[in-house]
Order: structure tokens, then sequence, then C-alpha cells
């Protein structure tokens, strides 16, 4: 059996104004494995996520990524490792055009100008954003804008992408885009949503938080479609395994 | 007409980067040359005397050539410079009222040297703003921020720099964004009232250091430490150096030989 590559002991996290946003959390995640993150607003999503990346650090307990715990010592190696995708994917384009924005990362790990370049292609390629090369962030769609965020991330060459809401405000269409496309991702993925139909479809795996605390960890499919289980946590049953809501029949 | 000043800024900023990623010939050349002949144009600029006015008209050669050359749409350029008149006014209104001496008479109407100084410093600060928003037109600001780190400016200057210019789009779009909520629900009134201010403006910065505060997270988890790094600046070359020393020359001649009493001259000596 592989090591976990993420690992989290019994985590505590409080915000500066007392908010108790993380309370005792404990799992593991293994290589390769799809994880969704879900439960309702405030349940602590993005709180864990950014636990996993340092931008917040734990008050109580370990975080391990790869096998190097999370402290301020150890950022630089532990951010090489996870790609993070904001859920506003504004806050995460800055530069002047989408190329500049892919090459952001390697270049600050002082990735030499032509290697830059080989992992800049290859992420647009990977994403489909060839075409947006060198335009401007801001005068991108939301999906074109999405696609920029994830090929910025994967120009890192990541062993893990945690993404935060990555199909929120996205367009059916380029909802479909991307599910398909982070199903071809063989990266450890760690997804925190809503989109229960999305986690469905790409997590075989799925936690379920409650104010800050894991209420639930298991396959995904059995929690998913637990729809009283579901209505306790806050939640829903996916709209895929919901009946028809014109004939009422259930849907297969 | 605050707001539409501000999102009237906005479309500016974009538009100084987009003209920045062009590819002419002055876009080609090397960043800290074009900062260098910014410098050299700024000094002799200022360099004039305080009732200098016709001397200091050739200057205005190396803008349009520039403006020209790297295809830059002149009626916003210098609109945006235009922008930044109340200042210049701000600063030399007074000259008129404290220096009464007649300098000029046109035409059988006296012109004080008050007004000529005033005149001298509206030149001037044109001349200046729009070789400065030429400069980032032409190279971004991250062009900017490798010719000063090469210029040896300390890394903290210019990153203050670099930060300050990406976070005044940030301030805008929070503004931008406040605007429109305020307005949809304030049928009638065409600005924001002045007992709401006080909450829209401290609404507007904790947004816009919300959203700084992501952009730097975003930065920092790519590795960002403070120094940006640009990728390969390419080497100078040949090119490179007599753009500078080219135009610095011709400051030079602009300076010390006074060109439009020379054409002045020889205009009126042929019509004699």
């Amino acid at each position: 059996m592989s090591h976990p590559i993420i690992d989290f002991a019994d985590v505590y996290f409080t915000y500066p104004d007392g908010k108790k946003a993380i309370n005792g959390i404990t799992f593991h995640v293994r290589h390769g494995e799809s994880v969704g993150i879900v439960g309702a607003n405030g349940a602590g999503k993005t709180s864990l996520l950014m636990l996993m990346t340092g931008l917040l650090l734990p008050i109580r307990g370990e975080v391990h990524v790869g096998g190097v715990p999370v402290a301020k010592k150890t950022l630089s190696v532990i951010r090489q490792k996870i790609g993070f995708t904001f859920q506003d994917p504004d806050d995460q384009l800055f530069m002047g055009t989408v190329y500049d924005d892919i090459a952001f990362g390697p270049r600050n790990y002082g990735v030499g100008e032509e290697e830059v370049k080989n992992r800049v292609m290859k992420a647009m390629e990977a994403v489909g954003v060839m075409h947006i090369k060198d335009r401007a962030p801001y005068k991108l769609s939301g999906g074109e804008k999405r696609g920029a965020a994830i090929a910025a991330i994967l120009s890192m060459e990541p062993d893990i992408l945690a993404m935060d809401e990555p199909t929120a405000a996205l367009d059916p269409k380029a909802r479909r885009k991307l599910i398909h496309l982070l199903k071809g991702f063989p990266y450890t993925k760690i997804i925190a949503t809503h989109d229960l139909d999305m986690v469905l479809e790409l997590c075989e795996r799925t936690i379920v938080l409650k104010e800050g605390r894991i209420v639930c960890d298991g396959l995904s499919f059995q929690i998913l479609s637990d729809a009283q289980l579901l209505e306790q946590w806050g939640l829903e049953k996916p709209l895929s395994l919901q009946r028809c809501p014109i004939c009422g029949t259930k849907k297969e | 007409m605050i707001m539409a000043n501000i999102i009237k800024s906005l479309y500016n900023i974009r538009m100084l980067d987009e003209l920045a990623e062009k590819r002419t010939v002055i876009h080609s050349i090397h960043p800290l040359m074009k900062v260098m002949t910014t410098l050299a144009y700024l000094i002799t600029t200022v360099s004039y005397d305080k009732y200098a006015v016709s001397s200091l008209l050739p200057l205005v050669f190396y803008p349009v050539v520039i403006i020209v050359l790297a295809e830059i749409p002149p009626v916003p350029i210098v609109k945006m410079a235009l922008a930044a008149t109340p200042f210049l006014i701000g600063i030399g209104i007074l000259n008129p009222l404290f220096h009464h001496e007649p300098a000029i008479i046109l035409s059988g109407i006296q012109i004080s040297e008050g007004w000529i100084s005033f005149l001298s410093i509206m030149i001037k600060g044109i001349f200046n703003i729009l070789a400065a928003l030429i400069l980032i037109a032409t190279t971004g600001m991250t062009g900017i921020a490798s010719a000063l780190r090469m210029l040896r400016i300390p890394r903290v200057f210019v990153l203050q720099l670099l930060l300050t210019y990406r976070y005044i789009s940030v301030l805008a779009e929070e503004a931008v964004r406040i605007w429109e909520a305020y307005m949809l629900r304030t049928p009638g009134r065409k600005a924001i009232a002045f007992k709401t201010w006080v909450p829209c403006v401290g609404r507007m910065l904790m947004g816009a250091y919300g959203r700084a505060r992501r952009v730097y997270q975003a930065m920092a988890l790519r590795g960002f430490h403070g120094e940006y790094n640009p990728g390969d600046v390419k080497g100078m070359n040949t090119v490179d150096f007599a753009y500078c020393i080219g135009w610095v020359t011709f400051f030079v001649l602009v300076r010390y030989l006074n060109f439009s009493a020379q054409i002045g001259a020889a205009i009126l000596g042929v019509m004699k």
C-alpha cells in the first residue's frame, strides 16, 4: 500500500475573529486518489484546502504533504507539490497575458526560460487554451479563465491538484469540458465543491464536512445516494440521482 | 462623474497594458535603454529656465516620433496626459498672481512673466507625463521593473511600484462594484449621498484588501518571494545603444541650441 500523499492528523484552526473553522480533522489521501470535499456553506471546505497549501497554519495538529510537514520553513517545497486553484480565477490571473501568467510559477522557481516555454506550451495544450496565449486575462470568458488558471498550476508540474469550486460560475458546456479535462488528469485531486454531480463523476471518494468536522468519509456513490444523511448535512442528492421531475421515474 | 472617471482610469490602465504587448520596433528596444532615454528626457525638460516656452517646443518631437513608431493611438494617450492638467494648474496658477512684470507684448496685449512661467510649467508637465505614459505603453510595468532592478534600485521600491500599479485596478474594480450596487438600489440619484460615503469607502477598502490578499496568496502559492522574475530579458545590442545615444544627443542639442528661435529667424529671413 502506498504512503499517504496528504495526511491531516487531528488538525484544528480558528480564525483571528474567533470563528472555529476546523475542529479536529484527521484523514489521509493516497497517491492518485480523487477526493471530493463537500459540505454546506461555512462547513470548512476552503479552510481545509488553505491548511493543505500552507496559506493557513494549524493551531493544533499536523498536516503533511508528500511526507513533508506543512510549516513556514517548508512552504516553498509544499507549494511545488500542490497546485491550488481559487474559487474566483480572477484572483489567480494577475499578469498582462495568459502566457506570462502560466510562466509565473516556473520562473519563480528558477526554471530556465527554454524549459519554462516547454512547460507553458504543454500546460496550455493539456487544457486547450493555446488560442488565448497572448490575450489579457480580464478579457477571457469564465471558462477560458478557469482553463488558464488550471494551466497556470499545471506548469508547476505538481503532484496534487487542490481546487476550490472549480465549476462555479461556468456555463453547462464549459462545466462539461472541465469535468472531461479533470477526468483525464493522472494527478491526485482534492476538489472542494457544492457541485455534487461533478463529485459523483470525478471522485471515487467523498469527505463530508459539517462545522469544521468530518461527518462522513467514504465512497462517493454510497454517500451521495443517501438522501436522508445528505439532508442532515445541509446537502441534497445530486440531480443525476434524483427522480425525473416530469415523469417521476428513477434515473438509471 | 467620479465613478465615470474611475471606470475610465481602469480602461486606461488596461489599455496601457495591452499596448505594452505590441511588437513594434520601439517595443523591441531593451527596457533599460528606454528607461534611460525617458530619464534623460525628463531631466532635459525640467532643466529649462522657468520662463522657457518656445525653446521647449522642439522636445515634442520625441513623444510624437515614439507614438507613431510604436503605433500608439495618439488621442487616448494625449487625453490621459491632459487629465493631469488640474494638478499642473494647481502648481502654477499662483505665478500669474505674484509675477506681474510684463514679459512680452503680443498684438498689443501685455503678457506678464507669471503667465509665461505658468505656461512653461504646463508644457513641461504635459511633456513629462506623456513621456512616462509612452514608456509604460511601450515597455510594460514589468519591463520597467526589470530595468530599474538593473539600475540597482532596491528590490523593495521596485516591488512597491509593481504592486501599487497592479492594485490600482483591484481598488478601481471594487469601487465600480460598490457604485453599481448602490445605484441599483437608489433610483434617481446621480451620486452617492454624503452620509453613505463613509460606509461605502470602508467597504471598498475592505473589499480591495481582501482581493489584494487573495491575489498575493495566489502569487505566493506559485513561488513568489518578493522578486518578480520577468523571464529572459534579451541582451542589449547596438540598436538599443544607438536608440538611447541618438535621443540623448537630440535632447542635448535641443537644450543648448534654441531650434525654435533659429527656425523663426530663418523664416523671417526668407520673408524679408
